[in-house]
């Protein structure tokens, strides 16, 4: 419960409460302004809901002649295109998270152990990225020329996988939450840091891996500049879901400046406007019914990274 | 507790300067190889690639990548430079980077603030949280999909915007190659996606303050207005100005997806919606002219860095433990 303050009935709150009028007023805004936020999803469900028919007619409207799965049944016929990218988003972002959670957490431990001898080294190391890059051009040329990822899974994985920032969350987490006196009882067992990394630390680190994790999955379901850099279209296999947008988006308007050279079958290839919402909600109905369950890790990640340092 | 610790790791620490690398900082330092090589790969290795904005780019047919650039294309030094700074192009682009991102800067620390002390004030608390994880869905949502909700509303012939104009009697705007709108329409649209995560970050702070602060203030026959004035601004004060100083270091970088995606990269907005990160993409990808990408991005980088070590400085008297570094 984030940032809702208690009134008490009984304390002198009571009589610190804004009046009737103004909290009226106050609610109606807020009212409008989660409807803002809310609306537009629920508009292109409808659209997806809606029969071509009626879009032709009548454009997109909230209120359409009828309702219709045509659109979803388009998508489960298509289902090696778009079934396909489903599951190279989800691929991609599983072990996307389950790189980063390990990068980032492993260089944290060891830049929160105080004795740590490559400490300065390793901190100047993740300093100066937050800096400095070397620029789109110099990344991309690298990336395609000498590390040869166009055209790959890990082009959409590796380059995402870690960043500063994260690593400062682990690194303050392990060093403020963590007691010492579980590191020093696994010292007088004899234990080595790993083994006190994995087996003492890591299990009671949940929060700060949930944060960590759960800004990595959304970044990466999200992801779709690395696929507009580093996919081309003779690897649609490898699209994920947010890039078949684009890339259909792409097509219709490469094929409306090139009317001419299209026959009439091949515009109906293209996907109707009722199945491109449809992907839309693929990717959006996974976020909408998962995200308020996580909302405080997100506000409780910013605090402490923008804040703590 | 904490300071048991500390006397356990000095001992330590002259042990380990006597050995050469005791086995502690051995397996610390296995921990950190793989973070390691992957900064090292994807951080530094790219440094290399600065020369990029030095050189003439020429491909040598036959040759490696490393060969073309390092020995076969020329060096022309701050050519490239020139060349950038003398197109007209290049000074629409800083207008629209730099004018964006300062209008963004100013609404992101005036309206999230206002709606955070509003919302702290609503009676009912099970509103205001239903509509606090309501505002903190755009956040969530990427500018692909988000390109799309503007499309249903933008579209030409089947927008519903369009479709209320021709009911009330007018023709349909062509929104995607009247540039006009496209500025406001920006605007409107990144702080619909943004308001939401500010407003509950600031609304965090905002619970963190102390109630006699507020009760003392109303035995004293304080306002509500009062209350907030003088009490609630000037503690959030300081997390204000590090959001504030933070983003003015980044008043060099745009959010991509925003400015290419959302107008769907139409050319005949361009002179409105084309930021730098546009620019240098559009210039690698779209026309291969890498002598003028590379030294757009070198500039957008140095710039940035100088920024941030500025903005570092002034964050840190405002707050000492609040600096990244």
């Amino acid at each position: 419960m984030t940032g809702i303050r208690e009134i008490r009935p009984d304390g002198l709150g009571r009589f610190n409460r804004i009046r009737p009028l103004t909290n009226l007023l106050f609610s109606a805004v807020f009212v409008l302004l989660a409807a803002s936020t809310v609306l537009p999803v629920v508009f292109v469900l409808i659209i997806s809901l809606s029969p071509e028919a009626s879009i032709a007619q009548n454009g997109y409207s909230f209120f359409p002649s009828s309702l219709s799965l045509s659109a979803y049944e388009y998508l489960w016929l298509s289902r090696d295109y778009i079934g396909r990218a489903f599951l190279n988003s989800i691929g991609i972002t599983v072990l996307g998270t389950a790189l980063g959670l390990l990068l980032t957490s492993t260089l944290g431990y060891g830049l929160s152990r105080p004795s740590f001898r490559l400490r300065g080294v390793l901190t100047v190391m993740i300093l100066i990225p937050m800096l400095f890059s070397g620029g789109l051009v110099s990344t991309y040329m690298i990336n395609t020329q000498v590390y040869h990822l166009k055209n790959t899974y890990l082009s959409l994985i590796l380059p995402g996988a870690c960043s500063s920032f994260y690593v400062m969350i682990m690194r303050t987490f392990f060093r403020t939450s963590i007691p010492d006196g579980i590191v020093e009882s696994g010292r007088i067992d004899g234990a080595g840091q790993i083994r006190i990394f994995t087996r003492l630390v890591l299990p009671v680190s949940l929060p700060v891996l949930a944060t960590v994790g759960l800004f990595l999955t959304f970044s990466y379901w999200n992801a779709w500049y690395g696929a507009m850099l580093y996919l081309d279209s003779n690897h649609r296999e490898l699209y994920p879901l947010q890039y078949v947008l684009i890339s259909i988006e792409r097509n219709i308007a490469f094929m409306a400046k090139n009317e001419e050279h299209f026959t009439g079958e091949s515009m109906g290839s293209v996907p109707s406007e009722t199945a491109r919402m449809a992907i839309v909600m693929l990717v959006v109905i996974p976020i909408a019914c998962s995200y308020p369950f996580f909302q405080r890790y997100f506000v409780g990640g910013l605090t402490i990274g923008a804040v703590k340092g | 507790m904490k300071e048991a610790g500390q006397k356990a790791a000095r001992p330590d620490r002259r042990r380990s300067r006597r050995l050469r690398f005791s086995r502690d900082d051995r397996e610390l330092a296995f921990l950190c190889f793989p973070a390691a090589v992957w900064f090292i790969a994807f951080c530094y290795v790219p440094l290399f690639g600065i020369v990029f904005a030095f050189k003439n780019y020429k491909v040598s047919a036959g040759k490696g990548f490393l060969y073309s650039l390092f020995v076969h294309s020329k060096w022309v030094g701050l050519r490239n430079f020139e060349f950038l700074f003398r197109s007209p192009d290049l000074w629409v682009i800083l207008r629209n980077t730099v004018g964006y991102n300062l209008v963004f800067l100013l609404i992101g620390v005036t309206l999230p603030v206002a709606l955070a002390i509003m919302l702290s004030q609503l009676h009912s608390r099970r509103l205001a949280k239903i509509c606090q994880t309501a505002v903190f869905l755009p956040h969530f949502l990427s500018w692909v999909v988000i390109s799309s909700f503007v499309f249903a509303f933008l579209s030409t012939d089947k927008g519903l915007v369009n479709s209320l104009i021709r009911a009330l009697g007018g023709s349909g705007v062509l929104w995607y190659q009247d540039k006009a709108p496209w500025p406001w329409l920006l605007i409107l649209i990144n702080t619909w996606k943004t308001f939401g995560y500010s407003m509950v970050v600031y609304l965090a702070s905002i619970t963190g303050i102390d109630e006699s602060l507020y009760e003392s203030a109303v035995i004293d026959g304080a306002t509500k207005m009062q209350q907030a004035r003088w009490i609630t601004l000037p503690l959030l004060r300081p997390i204000i100005s590090i959001m504030f100083i933070l983003n003015v270091s980044h008043i060099f970088s745009t959010d991509f997806g925003l400015f290419f995606q959302v107008p769907r990269d139409s050319n005949s907005l361009t002179q409105v919606t084309q930021t730098l990160d546009v620019y240098v993409y559009k210039a690698l990808m779209q026309n291969s002219n890498y002598n003028f990408a590379s030294a757009a991005g070198l500039l957008q980088s140095i710039a940035g860095c100088l920024l941030m070590i500025g903005a570092n400085r002034m964050v840190r008297r405002i707050d000492p433990e609040s600096g990244l570094f």
